[in-house]
């Protein structure tokens, strides 16, 4: 037994010094994923990001990824492995790897970590986000003209900032059409659970929504909306597929430009550490094709696409009541970043108390 | 024609030694004729699920991490199930000891002493027992099914932490997620040794099941935990009493799950999230049976499964397979232990018609 087990590890560890050898002169660039990677939403947005980024930069990295990586003690583990296999850029890519990441990268100060959507930098530790919300105003503008009843469901997973922060952006877009617009929120507590979203959204159906948007990361609310009659936006992954009559648009998470964007920068040595938060401008979300809609609904959502990506348009400036009707912002104010990524309060028209 | 198992009349002694070895040779053979399936070298995938993880000092701390909390509930649960007492609810003792032990370092943050740490794993211990005390007052006294009470409590433990975290006990300073503060250096579990990361966690795993192994060996206790639970019956003509025994087991295996949680809190996550445990408390229920429900055997037990854990991490990085091929694996290993256990004390037998099983009925 000890003999043969001897065979096998000299025999793997040759097979092992081959690899090593040829991975040398690329750069190591790796993953670490909270979910599978062919989950249909949040972690499979990501993997396509990596695809992309492995395919732009062939013959100077190669890439690797560790999945379904809980949370926890056992994150630290995982991303210290990568760390020791000699990668030199890691990006986590789910907000609970947080204090993993930041622990990890104090012991290994010569290896970058890029950590999505959390607020805890470092020297060798940048952040990246998305601006999810200017999707969220153009699908708030296209609900109000599409829905007949003047009320929306919405799907929420956690009360954390980034998830009011949509909700806001979608009332404030819908009511930028519609000034009655109102929306009911479900919270799921959950950001996968195909069973609980579809429970939420029947039960907002049958509240009398008569439009569904979700912050969750199945298709089941898409299915549901589907099997209902209405229509519905899509989340993290284009889901026409599971609604062709039902989706109106998506959010796409849209990761590979950033990824090869900051691979390219650590490449050429010049990675330093940021808080990025691009938006639609940068290409890191996209708008999945206006489907199920009246030309003249498209053509508005189009329009506010391009100025969204100009600038000319910024979705949370004022005048924006809160929702105990207070002002929160002057005609003409715009919000600042860090006003939004700790924004805790609701605006006008969410008939909903924001779980406490 | 059917298949029978007939208990062997003999038990060979040679071949319970030799069991789990078989067993995991079996593992090997069918898991290298699966990665070669898969396409990969199954000599190398071998290597990267057993031999690497064990090749460098950081691995093998992690290994310990790993294993603390499996080894210290299944060494309470295997008193439990040796007195036959089906405590399905480690999970939930599990909780509701990291819940009990963090009120000190969560609600009195304030207060910084070196008495925190011990108070916290006491308090856990007791968290955990009184958790338990619920299906045993349950069963002792309303004779209702400890499987199912203790299952169910799972659940409750599980949304009572999720409340905690998102309502009462939230971080002030936490941007609205569902965590709680981080713990303050005094109620840290602190590591073993400098060269890794392994808390004393994982000292108590140990310590547990020595303990454990010379109480079932040596004391009268022991011998009133296998007599009651072999036969209950033989137990009440000793003197023994099973009420108390349904206390004395439900309760330690819950403080020894409870111990884990705190453990796995104060030393490994340093705070409380709605999710504390990747399913600690029902994996040592195989780590228990693994071990052949012996305290000394649930620690190579719980080693070995923490290994596939870490292999299969191993795996993915360097030959690129699936995470789920670790599940196949454990589900491979397990099968293998647990039918080559089997084949020990029974034979398969195929029985051809109705009267030649009568006639082996008559002949027996």
């Amino acid at each position: 037994m000890k003999k043969l087990l001897l065979v096998l590890a000299s025999s793997a560890a040759a097979i092992g010094f081959a690899t090593g050898a040829s991975a040398q002169e690329k750069a190591k660039i790796c993953f670490v994923y909270v979910g599978a990677k062919t989950d249909g939403g949040w972690t499979q947005a990501h993997d396509i990001g990596r695809q992309e980024l492995e395919t732009a930069l062939a013959d100077k990295i190669e890439t690797q990824y560790l999945e379904s990586v809980p949370e926890g003690p056992d994150a630290e583990r995982a991303i210290e492995r990568l760390a020791r296999s000699g990668c030199g850029l890691i990006f986590t890519t789910s907000f609970g790897f947080m204090d993993a990441t930041i622990k990890i990268a104090q012991k290994f100060p010569d290896v970058k970590f890029e950590h999505a959507t959390g607020y805890k930098t470092a020297p060798n530790v940048a952040t990246y986000n998305s601006r999810f919300y200017e999707g969220r105003y153009i699908q708030g503008q296209i609900a109000a003209k599409m829905s007949q009843k003047g009320v929306a469901g919405y799907i929420a997973s956690f009360p954390i900032p980034e998830v009011v922060m949509g909700i806001n952006a979608f009332v404030i877009g819908a009511r930028s059409v519609n000034p009655d617009f109102k929306i009911k929120v479900v919270w799921a507590n959950t950001w996968f659970d195909p069973g609980k979203e579809a429970d939420a959204a029947k039960a907002l159906v049958d509240q009398g929504v008569d439009i569904l948007t979700q912050h969750t990361d199945t298709t089941a609310p898409m299915q549901v909306a589907a099997e209902r009659g209405i229509k519905a936006f899509g989340q993290a992954s284009d889901m026409i597929k599971a609604g062709p009559e039902t989706q109106l648009t998506a959010i796409v998470d849209t990761w590979g430009a950033y990824y090869i964007k900051r691979t390219q920068a650590f490449l050429d040595g010049k990675w330093e550490t940021t808080s990025s938060w691009d938006g639609l401008k940068d290409g890191i979300l996209t708008m999945a094709p206006y489907t199920n809609m009246p030309d003249d609904v498209k053509k508005l959502a189009e329009e506010t696409e391009a100025k969204i990506k100009s600038g000319e348009l910024k979705p949370f400036t004022g005048p924006l009541k809160k929702q105990d009707g207070s002002e929160w912002l002057a005609a003409g104010a715009a919000s600042d970043d860090g006003t939004l990524l700790g924004m805790n309060f609701y605006v006008e028209g969410v008939d909903d108390q924001l779980p406490k | 024609m059917r298949i029978e198992l007939e208990k062997r009349a003999k038990v060979s002694t040679l071949f319970s030694i030799l069991s789990p070895f078989i067993a995991f040779l079996l593992t090997i053979i069918f898991g290298g004729i699966m990665f070669a399936l898969l396409g990969k070298n199954p000599v190398m995938a071998l290597y990267s699920f057993f031999v690497e993880p064990l090749s460098e000092v950081w691995s093998l701390h992690e290994l310990a991490i790993k294993a603390a909390p499996l080894i210290l509930i299944a060494v309470g649960l295997s008193v439990c199930f040796r007195s036959n007492n089906w405590n399905i609810g480690a999970e939930g003792q599990f909780i509701m000891g990291a819940i009990a032990g963090s009120i000190l370092p969560v609600v009195l943050y304030d207060w910084q002493s070196p008495l925190v740490l011990p108070l916290m794993m006491l308090m856990g211990m007791l968290g955990g027992a009184l958790f338990a005390a619920i299906p045993a007052f349950l069963k002792a006294h309303m004779n209702t099914n400890e499987i199912l009470t203790s299952l169910m409590l799972v659940y409750v433990a599980q949304l009572f932490l999720d409340w905690l975290v998102r309502g009462p006990w939230r971080n002030p300073g936490g941007m609205n997620f569902p965590e709680t503060r981080t713990f303050a250096v005094d109620a840290i579990l602190p590591e073993m040794i400098a060269s890794g990361r392994t808390h004393w966690g994982f000292a108590f795993a140990i310590i547990a099941a020595v303990l454990v192994w010379f109480m079932m060996r040596y004391t009268l206790k022991g011998f009133e935990i296998s007599v009651l639970g072999q036969s209950e019956r033989a137990g009440r003509f000793a003197g023994f009493s099973s009420r108390r025994m349904i206390w004395f087991s439900m309760l330690l295996s819950g403080a020894f799950a409870g111990l884990a949680g705190i453990s796995e809190v104060s030393g490994a996550i340093q705070q409380l999230r709605p999710v504390i445990s990747p399913g600690y408390g029902f994996t040592a229920i195989i780590v228990a049976f693994l071990g052949r429900l012996n305290p000394l055997g649930i620690v190579a037990a719980g080693l070995v499964l923490a290994l596939t854990y870490l292999g299969g991490e191993a795996a993915q990085l360097s030959i690129g397979v699936s995470e789920k091929v670790t599940r196949v694996f454990q589900g491979l290993l397990l099968f293998f232990v647990l039918s080559c256990d089997t084949l020990i004390h029974y034979r398969i037998k195929l029985v051809f018609d109705r009267l030649t099983a009568t006639n082996s009925e008559g002949s027996r």
